[in-house]
């Protein structure tokens, strides 16, 4: 038995997450879209480790998570970073075929499929998710699709997903008002 | 708890339907277990006390509160502080209070929507003057006030610290009793806990169960399943795989898919991600486009089907609201 999830989500303090928190809103005009990628350690994150030996430039937004198989990636994870400030969520791995886990990337293939679908219903643009099969020889390939990934995010504009929580500061005001409607009604001292 | 000094039970009912209050009546006779143990100090459905008595208890001096209902509104979201702080022990119980249910599946809505849904749209309506609920409204006597109607319903533990949940839509009488055993035998398990199973519906579902290939996802209208085999197997979403077991699986035992009534279970964050991570894997395809049909043609509603009853404790937990 264990902790029920989002026991705490209300009372962690108001802001960003840790992970997100390079970027405080306020601090620059400009839209810095913060992505968490999640790579896989066989192909995807060995291309990232490529990227950096060869010295190719790619966008900073980017928070890498090497994760061991793309199929590790549980649509919680990519909810969960929605929810805490990302503003794109990008998986990589291992091309079709040629997965380390024999098939487990046709399984991010068909949850990446219905998470779209989900996340689309929720209003979230099915384009801040995106799959990228990068393999480790391709990291060209892998700092090209970050950095298109999020000049495509700088299109779609800032997510901010914890505002939809928000009730336009009416919450503290209605409590209020309530103690005093009591204190009125029922003779009870507020 | 000696028999000489009874506890003090409260129970108390926000956004809800209202089968949980009759749920605390299916412990049958023992009922008058629970009355011989307990003075039932505040329940609004069944006891005359009223909001006062509450506020003018001392702090802390309700040993059990039972709370059913997600939280929709100022008027819940005082009273589950107000309980709260009288009470030792809170019990967030059944699905409402525990990961918003139903009510919270309107969290695919705003408050404008659901008014004009409510008090508009509906061919039953009949509202030329376009009267909706206001929070203030002056009238030759005053002031009148009606709580705040919040865009989203949160759960109970989104709102104030819970001890304990008690999950199910409503939740099973022998689970009622095992909580109220428990808490009178002073054998609670650690603060935060789901009183409860720690496994899944699978594991209490008597059905056959071989390796599962779907090619189509059948509504529950368009099949009549086999008896035996496994309702996923035969293509019907059944979230028996993602649910906490604790029911004895009645729905599959009457060939009916499990809706997930008794929320995540133990260790998930997110009840519809496990299930999209479960479903996903099954699908019978290896081509984008296929998968993409399978799942467009056989899930109409995404949300509604992976979120039934934890819309609001997801890790979302609403849809995003129109700019």
């Amino acid at each position: 038995m264990s902790e029920t999830p989002n026991a705490q989500a209300d009372s962690a303090p108001e802001g960003d997450s840790p992970i997100f928190s390079a970027q405080k809103s306020g601090q620059s005009s400009e839209y810095k879209p913060r992505v968490a990628a999640f790579l896989c350690n066989w192909c995807s994150y060995t291309a990232s480790d490529l990227a950096g030996t060869a010295r190719i430039h790619y966008s900073p937004n980017v928070r890498i998570i090497r994760v061991m198989c793309s199929g590790r990636v549980d649509p919680t994870f990519v909810l969960k970073s929605f929810a805490l400030g990302a503003d794109g969520v990008l998986i990589a791995g291992c091309h079709p075929g040629d997965c380390h886990y024999i098939d487990q990337n046709y399984k991010t293939m068909r949850r990446y499929t219905m998470l779209r679908y989900f996340v689309e219903q929720m209003g979230i643009e099915p384009d801040r998710l995106r799959l990228v099969w990068a393999s480790a020889a391709e990291g060209q390939y892998l700092a090209d699709s970050i950095t298109g990934f999020v000049e495509d995010l700088k299109k779609l504009g800032p997510l901010n997903w914890k505002a939809n929580w928000e009730e336009n500061g009416e919450r503290a005001k209605a409590l209020e008002d309530i103690v005093h409607e009591h204190a009125e009604a029922m003779e009870v001292q507020p | 708890m000696s028999e000489t000094k009874k506890g003090k039970l409260a129970l108390y009912w926000a956004a809800s339907c209202g089968g949980c209050e009759i749920a605390v009546l299916a412990i049958n006779e023992k009922i008058l277990d629970v009355a011989a143990l307990f003075d039932i100090v505040f329940w609004p459905v069944a006891v005359d006390a009223k909001v006062r008595d509450v506020e003018k208890m001392p702090d802390a001096s309700i040993d059990v509160c039972l709370f059913n209902g997600g939280i929709r509104t100022s008027e819940q979201e005082y009273m589950a502080q107000l309980l709260r702080r009288k009470s030792k022990v809170l019990v967030a119980f059944g699905s409402c209070a525990h990961e918003g249910c139903i009510p919270g599946l309107a969290n695919g809505n705003n408050r404008r929507q659901i008014f004009d849904t409510a008090y508009r749209e509906t061919p039953s309506t009949e509202n030329p003057e376009n009267i909706e609920p206001q929070p203030k409204s002056q009238v030759a006597e005053g002031t009148l006030h009606l709580p705040v109607f919040y865009n989203t319903v949160r759960t109970l533990n989104q709102t104030v610290p819970v001890d304990y949940y008690l999950p199910g839509c409503p939740p099973e009488a022998d689970r009622i009793w095992d909580a109220i055993t428990a808490i009178v035998e002073a054998k609670l398990p650690p603060p935060g806990s789901v009183i409860g199973a720690d496994t899944t519906v699978c594991q209490e579902c008597p059905r056959k169960r071989n390796e599962k290939k779907i090619k189509k996802f059948y509504r529950t209208w368009e099949i009549i399943p086999d008896e035996e085999t496994c309702l996923l197997e035969q293509g019907i979403l059944c979230c028996g795989i993602a649910t906490r077991a604790g029911c004895g699986a009645r729905c599959p035992g009457v060939n009916s898919p499990c809706i997930g009534c008794y929320g995540a279970n133990e260790g998930a964050q997110d009840f519809g991600a496990r299930l999209m991570t479960a479903l996903a894997s099954v699908i019978d395809s290896d081509d984008p486009q296929e998968i993409d049909r399978i799942i467009r043609e056989g899930i109409p509603d995404p949300v509604g089907s992976f979120y039934r009853f934890s819309l609001a404790a997801s890790q979302l937990r609403r849809r995003r609201l129109p700019v």
